[in-house]
């Protein structure tokens, strides 16, 4: 009995046992997800400083290989090692179980490593100066093709183990009932993941033998099929944070549930018809009819996006739902005026999701539109769009949580705590104003992915109008600030793990700095008598105010973009 | 009864499939609703609107494509501007223009409200075709042939800004279309 009491430790604010194994991995997933955001920062600084003609720090060389190491240090390296973490933590840890197979986990673990560090030297060696999207032709060293695949082998074997761990937990009992609805999520993420990681081998072992001269390649399937990895990527990334929402929610509020029925079906939408959202890259392409266009480019009339509006309701809902039940009944809104705005777990969720409903939501629906893509593709718009998706969404959520993880996984109490309660607030501000700048410029066509936007050795002149000066200035100010803020996060981060104080019993018990107010004090997390049935009868009143106010933006967003493209010209 | 309710965290005892509350409902319909417009815009604008990116679509191989718009430039040259050729295709003819690392030949001399069909294709890597200030945006791909019904709406000088990224001179790869009154 001893040696499985070992296995575990009990955590005291949740009282939910903790398998040690599942405990390291977490801790070295979270660790190397930092560090990889740091490399993807650095470059961030390097893209943002040189497009900004003003400023147009960098050559042109140095410039697209930052930005082949910024695509892909944040967007595989960072999210993926980080939500490897989120597997470990919603599979073993909210179910109470034990890690089947913790040596696997870290066989995989070195792979991932191996292979990250793989395609970084490539990248930064001159010897793979293709951008994130690598089309073909344009060729790549054949070694950082093998990167790619054998951080790909890693992340997938980690998928199966969250799947092992659900067996094995069912198999032990460890849990009453169903799985928990952030178990649930983390599955879609991870079946999403499966679906996603195929669809790399299934391109990037073709390129690889083509840059060995073994096979042909055509460009426009491998665009077909690489987007079938790059945007469901995004998928695993969307249903990862839609989780840590739904877990934040509980955590800092204590949040409720409206409906698991309603939820889980959501997550399941995603499953279906979210990797179809390859097409929004093949808008404008001439591999494809419209008819294919349309049906992918909508995930079959728009079900993924249905998901996300009822995740986008649920979510607040739950939240407001969970304040009143706590008392916070007055006017529509008393719940969030008495939020706990200080609490970087609650304000970076919120501003998750917010940035991501309000600004990625609206603009990425629209930019996918088949037509409407006519006036926007592989302008700057597209790049605006996805920094509010997936920085503003999903790595300030995975920010958010960190101020979690680190005294529950890591029982150390939050460093520099004042500058941690501000950072949320800095980093969504800075990379929505970089967006808002981004998107305006993108209006005017300027491309994305574009070292000299003065055009000074083109056989032709191009002059935009100065306004767009202006959005450049934005863009460049939103970025620096966005950049800043995610340093104010890794040095948090990074103290915190090395040089942190424990948090034991006594400081939560004493209210010691730099522990977050939900673990301070958790809030209920079940909620039972007459009071529940009454405050659930009279709904969630300040958040339907709310979805209305995103409704009315949707529309009005949508229909003037049809009103720009009718305006150029006749095109078909 | 009384009723229970918990967070995200907690597993779900008993029968969960139960029906949703009248707000949940009320906006899921909503959205639902959204959705199908959100769809049905898209094949009314190919039957209402004037932008759609049909096109004709065929393969080719790069160095037939090649020879077709060395014959096309042949056949209708009327100048040269920064040693790129200058083409004033006949009203309504098949007009065919060539990404290459990293210029765009040939410049075109176009009409004002006459309807040409615009080829687009690369003999090396992927290019983005941006007119600008048109706002018109189609992708360049080695292999495929985009042909595209376009008409001039207004006359003036319009530069083709590359927007995919075809290498290190990417840059600097713009090229022009002028369109003239018309006849």
């Amino acid at each position: 009995m001893n040696a499985i009491a070992d296995l575990f430790r009990k955590c005291p604010v949740t009282g939910l046992k903790v398998d040690k194994n599942a405990e390291n991995l977490i801790k070295a997933n979270a660790v190397v997800a930092v560090v990889f955001m740091l490399l993807g920062v650095i470059a961030a600084f390097g893209i943002v400083l040189t497009r900004w003609q003003a400023v147009h720090l960098l050559n042109a060389e140095w410039y697209y290989r930052l930005l082949t190491s910024h695509g892909l240090n944040m967007l595989i390296f960072f999210i993926i090692f980080f939500e490897m973490a989120v597997l470990y933590f919603a599979g073993p840890v909210l179910l109470n179980s034990r890690l089947p197979a913790p040596k696997l986990g870290w066989v995989s673990f070195g792979l991932m490593m191996l292979g990250a560090i793989l395609v970084n030297v490539m990248v930064y060696s001159g010897k793979a100066d293709v951008l994130f999207t690598s089309y073909p032709p344009l060729m790549a060293d054949p070694l950082y093709y093998v990167g790619i695949i054998l951080f790909a082998v890693g992340a997938l074997i980690v998928c199966m183990l969250f799947m092992a761990t659900l067996v094995a937990a069912k198999k032990d009992k460890t849990y009453p009932g169903s799985i928990p609805l952030v178990t649930f999520g983390a599955l879609t993420a991870t079946i999403i993941a499966i679906i996603t990681l195929i669809h790399g081998a299934l391109i990037y072992i073709p390129t690889l033998l083509w840059s060995l001269n073994l096979m042909k390649m055509d460009p426009e399937i491998y665009r077909l099929i690489f987007w079938a990895l790059g945007h469901s990527s995004q998928q695993i990334n969307v249903a990862a944070m839609v989780s840590i929402w739904y877990l934040l929610a509980g955590l800092t509020v204590g949040g409720v549930v409206l409906n698991e029925k309603i939820s889980r079906v959501a997550f399941v939408l995603y499953i279906l018809f979210i990797s179809m959202a390859s097409a929004h890259h093949l808008l404008v392409d001439p591999g494809m009819g419209s008819a294919w266009k349309i049906w992918n480019t909508s995930y079959a009339m728009y079900l993924a996006v249905l998901a996300s509006m009822i995740h986008g309701f649920t979510v607040p809902a739950g939240i407001e739902i969970g304040q009143r039940l706590k008392g916070f009944v007055n006017t529509r809104f008393e719940w969030l005026s008495k939020a706990p705005w200080s609490d970087p777990g609650f304000s970076g969720m919120m501003l998750s999701l917010v940035i991501f409903g309000f600004m990625g939501g609206i603009t990425g629906v629209t930019l996918g539109t088949e037509q409407i893509n006519i006036i926007a593709h592989n302008t700057m718009r597209i790049p605006g769009h996805f920094h509010v998706t997936v920085v503003g969404g999903t790595a300030l959520a995975f920010m958010a949580v960190t101020y979690y993880v680190l005294p529950l996984i890591f029982r150390k109490r939050v460093a520099f705590w004042g500058m941690a309660k501000v950072q949320p607030y800095f980093f969504g501000a800075g990379i929505s104003v970089m967006a808002v700048g981004m998107i305006l410029q993108g209006m005017y066509g300027i491309p994305r992915r574009h070292w000299d936007s003065s055009f000074a050795g083109s056989p032709f002149p191009v002059q935009f109008p100065d306004i767009v000066n202006l959005f450049q200035a934005l863009m460049g100010i939103g970025g620096l600030l966005a950049a800043f803020g995610a340093v104010m996060f890794i040095t948090i981060a990074v103290a915190t793990v090395f040089f942190g104080k424990e948090m034991t019993a006594d400081s939560i018990k004493n209210g010691e700095s730099g522990i977050p107010q939900g673990v301070l004090k958790l809030s209920a997390q079940v909620h039972q008598g007459a009071n529940v049935a009454a405050v659930h009868k009279e709904g969630a009143k300040g958040t339907m105010i709310l979805v209305f106010i995103f409704l009315v933006a949707f529309i009005l967003y949508f229909f003037v973009n049809w009103k720009i493209l009718s305006s150029t010209w006749k095109v078909g | 009864m009384d009723m229970e309710m918990h967070s995200g965290i907690v597993s779900p005892e008993g029968i969960w499939w139960k029906p949703a509350a009248s707000q949940e409902k009320r906006w899921i319909t909503i959205a639902f609703i959204w959705c199908l417009v959100l769809f049905g815009m898209m094949p009314f604008w190919h039957i209402k609107g004037g932008q759609n990116p049909s096109g004709i679509r065929t393969r080719v191989i790069e160095a037939d494509y090649q020879a077709r718009v060395d014959r096309f430039i042949k056949d209708y040259q009327v100048g040269t501007e920064n040693g790129i050729p200058v083409v004033e295709p006949p009203a309504g003819s098949d007009v065919y223009l060539l990404g290459h690392m990293w210029e765009w030949t040939p410049v075109i001399k176009l009409k004002k409200g006459v309807e040409y069909t615009l080829h687009l294709s690369s003999v090396d890597v992927n290019h983005g075709f941006s007119l600008y200030p048109a706002k018109l945006n189609f992708q360049v791909i080695p292999g495929y042939d985009y042909g595209l019904k376009i008409t001039p709406s207004i006359a003036g000088d319009f530069n083709i800004i590359c927007n995919e990224f075809c290498g290190i001179g990417h840059h600097n790869m713009v090229g022009k279309i002028i369109v003239g009154e018309s006849l």
